[in-house]
């Protein structure tokens, strides 16, 4: 119970910070990918400051034997550059730079209701789960 | 750029770059928010209830923030539904494919060094810097 208070409450946080740092204005976020038209560089500092903090503090974290309320942390994480790797994450930014939302963003704004985010997440979710049921059967 | 342009997404970074590091603290787990949403359709893992939990919590953010703050939601694109609907579909299935967004390639694979995910966010940047300069200047700023 306490694993899924402390989930929620961190995902709150990392809405918060993306609530505060632009991510959920696809205007800002095209604005920042149009780097040929009238580029806002403003974006790029989301960077700049979550890896900042990430880098600096995950290695503290990983000292520890184990996860405070799980028995452990994430294995090595694939290493290999695959067209699978390439195929999709140029996919994922054609979507990106066409509607403006990425993931998180997406999700965020489901909870304010407009017919974008709605629509944008119930697609993606959509093609999330399409993309798993085909990728496990080419892999069987 | 002001610095007035520069803290806001500075300081949301920051907040971001912390809940991935409390999710490796107390969950051990990566902040990839596709693989946490994707990881819905695995009802029987063990891994299931926090990624719900974790979803509510982005979903109460908007719902919460949109009050005090309705100015940081606007869509503020000209774009139809459908097309809109085209872009969630090519984002679910490529961050399926790829493993990874903005979040679990971007933030959380860079702060590692991982190659991988900086190949991926190169990519991803680039074709969505293409899929921008298409329609603003080639669509007229509309799809």
């Amino acid at each position: 119970m306490i694993r899924l208070v402390a989930a929620l409450l961190i995902g709150a946080i990392f809405g918060v910070g993306l609530v505060v740092s632009g991510m959920t204005l696809p205007t800002k976020v095209v604005g920042f990918l149009d780097v040929f038209g009238q580029w806002d560089p403003a974006l790029a500092f989301v960077m700049v400051g979550a890896i900042g903090v990430h880098m600096a503090t995950r290695s503290l974290v990983l000292r520890r034997t184990r996860p405070v309320l799980s028995e452990e942390f994430p294995g090595a994480s694939p290493a290999g550059i695959d067209l699978k790797l390439l195929v999709g994450a140029s996919l994922f930014g054609l979507g990106w730079g066409l509607a403006g939302y990425c993931p998180g963003p997406a999700i965020v704004s489901v909870g304010v209701g407009g017919d974008a985010a709605m629509v944008f997440v119930g697609t993606m979710v959509a093609g999330m789960a399409v993309a798993r049921v085909v990728m496990a059967r080419t892999a069987a | 750029m002001t610095l007035d342009a520069i803290l806001p997404p500075l300081i949301g970074g920051a907040l971001i770059g912390l809940a991935a590091t409390l999710l490796l603290l107390f969950c051990g787990r990566i902040a990839g928010i596709s693989g946490i949403c994707g990881g819905l359709f695995a009802p029987k893992s063990a891994e299931w209830g926090w990624r719900v939990a974790f979803v509510v919590g982005l979903v109460t953010t908007g719902f919460v923030a949109v009050g005090p703050a309705p100015e940081a939601f606007v869509f503020g694109l000209d774009r139809s539904l459908g097309a809109v609907a085209g872009a969630g579909l090519l984002v679910g299935i490529g961050t399926t494919v790829g493993s990874g967004c903005t979040s679990g390639h971007g933030v959380c694979g860079l702060s590692r060094l991982s190659g991988r995910s900086l190949v991926a966010t190169c990519t991803f940047m680039a074709t969505g810097a293409l899929a921008a300069f298409i329609v603003n200047h080639l669509l007229g700023g509309a799809l």
